[in-house]
Parts: C-alpha cells; structure tokens; sequence
C-alpha cells in the first residue's frame, strides 16, 4: 500500500505497545444513528490485530453490542465503515475469511443433540459428513464436552450449553471470534472457570477475539486490550492495554496489578457517567 | 423403593380407574335401588350387556363413524398445514386469508351441514367436508404459531451462516412448529370425530351406510335408551383412543426434548 512516507514514520512511535499482528478489523470513523433519529454509537475509530483479544467494556445503552454487530457485518453502519483484512464484508468468503459469533444466550437448537448443534454451520455450508464428524469432534473436545455428543441441550447446565455455543462457533474454523457477553448469565465461579477455558483455547489456536462484557474483572482478566466505553451517546472514550503476560491465572486475579488495572477502568466509567455529556443532549 | 401408593405411575392410572369404578358401582345401585326404568336410565350392566349383544350392528356404525372421522381428520391436517405454511409465506396472504379462516371457525356447522348434505351428492364426501371444516381451525392457527415462533437469536445464527431459504424451512421452521402442530392435532382429532357425529345426525337417517349418531337418532325414536347409551359409549371410547393416540404420537415425536414431554422426576 502506497501510504504517504512521512505519516507512517509518524505513527509508528504509537504502535510500539505489543501488537500482535497484522489488524484484522479496522473500524473507521464507524457510527450508528438510527432512522429514528436515536444516536446508538458515535464515530468510533478502533483496529484490532491478528490474535488479539480486545472486550468492549461499558455500561447497557453504551452501543457496545451495536458496535460487535458492526464488527460481525450485521449492522451497517450510518457513517464511517468496517474494514476486515483490508476488504469489504461482501469479499471476505472470497479471500477465506470467516468469523462465528457467540450470543448472549447459548442459543441452541432445543430438538437437535449437541452434536448435531455443533454441526449446524457445516451442514449448512453442506460440507461432507465424514469430515463434518471429525471437526465436530474436534471442536468438543477443546471446550471439554467430548462426552456429551450425545446429550440434548436441556440435560446440559448453562455453562455446559454456553460450551457447546462455542464449540458451534469454532467448528468453521473462523479467523475472527466475536462473543456478546457469553457469560453474563452465568454465575460467577462457571464464569471463571469459562474464562480461564477461554484464554486457554484462545492462545492454543491462535484466535482472534473481540468480546462484549459489562463485567470489570473479566475484562481485565480476559484481554490484551480493553475499549472502555460510556453510554449516551454510545462512544469509546479511551483504550487501555492490559500488559500483564499469559498464561493468567487466579495469581492475576489476586494480584495488586489486576486490582490496580480494575480501579483504573472503574474510575473511567465512573468519571464518563458523572461527565453529564449524556444530559445536556 | 418407595410405597405403592405413592408412586406417581400408580397414583396416575389408579386414581381415574378408582374414580370410574366408584361412579359406576353409584350408577348401578341407584338404577336397582330405585326401580328406575330402563326406557329412562338403563343400568352400567344392561348397557354393557347391550353392547355385546349388538355388536354387530353397533361395530358396524362405529366403523363408518370411524371411517368419516379419520378421513376428515386427515383431511385436515393436510389442508390445515397447507394453508398454514401459505400464510407464513407473507404478511399480505396471511392478512387477506386469515379471516376467512376464522369465519370457517365460528360458523356453526350444525347450521351449513344441511346445505352441504344438498350439494355433494355422496353421503360420506359430504360428511367427511363438515367434519373437515370443524377439525380444521386449530391445526391452521397452531401450525401459523408454530412456524411463527422461532428463536430470533436461531434465525440469526442461520442467517450469518448463509442458510437457504429451504434450509431455514427444513432445519428450523418446521421443528420450531412441531410442538404447536401436535398440540393442535390433538385438538383436532376430537374436534373430526365431534364434526362426524354432528354431520351424521343432520344427514339423519338417509344413506345406506349408517354411523353411530345414526344409531343414537333411531334408539331415541324406538325408546331403545340401553342400545343409545351403548352408541354413546362407542363414541366416547373412540374420542378417548384418538386422543391417547395423539399424545403417543406426539410424545415419540417430541418426548427427547420438549418441556411438554417430559415426565417429572422423583
């Protein structure tokens, strides 16, 4: 790409903190005002590398969700756009891109095993059973339901079900991960425990992970980068860089580092929603 | 182990039995007890002992009752699903058939049998057309909820991985609809057999082939009430079988995964 030499030169000072690879997503100038006349999101402008795990952190009414769903192609935006590896939304099967998503809700078939579930995309895609059985296999096991193949959803606990929602989701393979706060209706210890899984399933495949959450801790815990973000209007105030080395454990978790990474966020949100820039409107 | 009497499979099936015995045993000692006559109120006994005796007779009407209410009711499960899937299809076809099916729904059939019985010319055609009409109504507005109510959060999932049109049929429309379609059914296969006998009695007595309400019209005329109460048993026997048969098939269909399947535990 033919970029003006000078601005490059001038930008690289800011991109020295650990960026993992080439940007995957690059949100530009992206905002969301719906016909009605209700500002969802003001123009965000954010990157995403390769292998990162960023979180949109913020309150409900933020435009966080409105923002993923930017991100998966599911909304376009009012202005600005959304680009993936350089392309459009349309061209990415082209180049051999996938991203999967992960709703709130596990969002199973209720008639279907979960196996056949997990097999859902494949079917889909009508990619041949033999294969499909193999890559069913495999998406099980990492998340640890290797043995309940067999089970219906409803035999299944919240978190065994959020599980299996993830391993519907990688079963494609996808290149970008994106999850609207999968555990949000969990309780706190399957949260953790899903979490830690997650982390561990994220460095092992090399994913890319964008990941909506209004929980603090599991921001910090989670990710290489959190965009913190304040409600009316939806908008990023700022990005802060967890830099604290994985694996990461529940010494993180105790630490004065993660406390200290908490009280900073806290303190963001705390000053976004006393800043009154959402009442004056 | 727990005891008998406590356990839900033994209480389930026990208790309506005890019920039914006890009625019955009250039936038969007021009828004897108070020298009531049979032409008023024939004892459990005699109508049982009816049934054996006209069994011929009476086995052959419930045949051709049998006949008319599982055509109808086959009838309109097909058109019932039909018409539903065609008013899922659009808004517009949905709001300019809809209510039409309602008029079908609250017209008495009682009322447009007899104009019916004049226009088709063939006895059973025209019964099994009014036992159609009665049976239809939930099987249409049942199957339309059902095909209505999918997951939206499914729908999106089938969306981001391209689904077909015909996959979004196969793979989630049409198990979303199964529970309401069979909830439906069983309305139904009451509703066919009511519309049957209703139809039947508007016919009266013309036709060869005559059905149970047939039999119950005639017992009435000749003040044979033990031959009438045996008809009237036939028919609830058969509304009860129907029944049974639809909760069957629809916990087989259903029972892996369908709240309404499952059988409490403890």
């Amino acid at each position: 790409m033919a970029t003006d030499p000078a601005l490059t030169l001038a930008s690289a000072p800011a991109a020295a903190p650990a960026k993992t690879g080439a940007p995957a997503v690059e949100v530009l100038s992206a905002e969301k005002i719906y016909p009605n006349g209700t500002r969802a999101l003001d123009p965000v402008s954010l990157t995403i590398h390769e292998r990162e795990l960023v979180t949109l952190l913020g309150p409900s009414g933020c435009g966080k969700s409105t923002l993923l769903n930017m991100i998966a192609g599911l909304l376009a935006p009012s202005d600005g756009r959304v680009r993936w590896w350089h392309h459009d939304f349309a061209a990415l099967g082209a180049h051999g891109k996938r991203l999967a998503f992960v709703f709130q809700d596990a969002t199973l078939m209720p008639w279907a095993r979960v196996q056949a579930n997990v097999r859902l995309p494949l079917d889909l895609a009508r990619v041949p059973r033999a294969e499909s059985d193999r890559r069913v296999a495999a998406a099980l096991e990492p998340v640890g339901l290797a043995n309940f193949g067999g089970h219906y959803p409803r035999e299944l606990s919240g978190g065994m079900q959020m599980r299996a929602s993830i391993a519907r989701a990688l079963v494609t393979d996808p290149d970008l991960l994106l999850m609207d706060e999968p555990f949000g209706a969990l309780d706190e210890i399957t949260r953790n425990k899903l979490d830690a899984d997650l982390l561990e399933l994220w460095r092992r495949k090399g994913l890319t992970i964008v990941f909506v959450t209004h929980s603090i801790y599991e921001a910090v815990f989670l990710s290489t980068r959190v965009a913190v973000m304040a409600a009316r209007p939806g908008r990023v105030l700022r990005e802060v860089a967890i830099e604290e080395p994985y694996p990461r454990g529940d010494a993180f978790r105790n630490s004065h580092r993660f406390a200290g990474y908490c009280q900073t966020l806290s303190e963001l949100l705390a000053q976004a929603s006393t800043s009154g820039r959402g009442e004056a409107r | 182990m727990k005891p008998l009497i406590a356990s839900e499979r033994f209480v389930r099936f026990a208790a309506p039995a005890l019920i039914g015995v006890a009625m019955i045993a009250l039936w038969q000692a007021l009828v004897t007890g108070l020298d009531v006559p049979k032409y008023i109120v024939p004892s459990p006994a005699l109508v049982a002992r009816t049934l054996v005796e006209d069994w011929p007779l009476l086995s052959a009407s419930l045949l051709v009752t049998l006949k008319i209410t599982l055509l109808a009711f086959l009838c309109a499960i097909v058109l019932g699903t039909a018409i539903a899937f065609l008013l899922v299809q659009s808004r517009w076809i949905e709001l300019s058939l809809f209510p039409y099916a309602v008029l079908l729904q609250v017209t008495p059939i009682v009322a447009i049998a007899p104009l019916i019985i004049i226009w088709v010319r063939n006895t059973t055609a025209a019964l099994t057309l009014c036992a159609t009409i009665v049976a239809l109504f939930p099987i249409i507005s049942n199957t339309t909820l059902g095909l209505r109510s999918v997951n939206p959060g499914l729908v999106n999932l089938f969306r981001m991985n391209r689904a077909t049109r015909l996959q979004m049929l196969t793979r989630l429309r049409i198990p979303s609809a199964l529970p309401y379609f069979f909830g439906g059914l069983r309305i139904s296969s009451g509703l066919s057999l009511i519309g049957a006998v209703v139809a039947e009695f508007v016919a009266g007595t013309g036709g060869t082939g005559a059905g149970l309400a047939y039999q119950i019209l005639q017992s009435g005329f000749q003040l044979n009430i033990p031959r009438l109460f045996a008809a009237l048993v036939l028919i609830t026997l058969t509304g009860v079988v129907l029944f049974a048969l639809m909760l069957w098939l629809s916990q087989l269909a259903l029972g892996g995964w369908h709240e309404s399947e499952l059988v409490p535990e403890g």
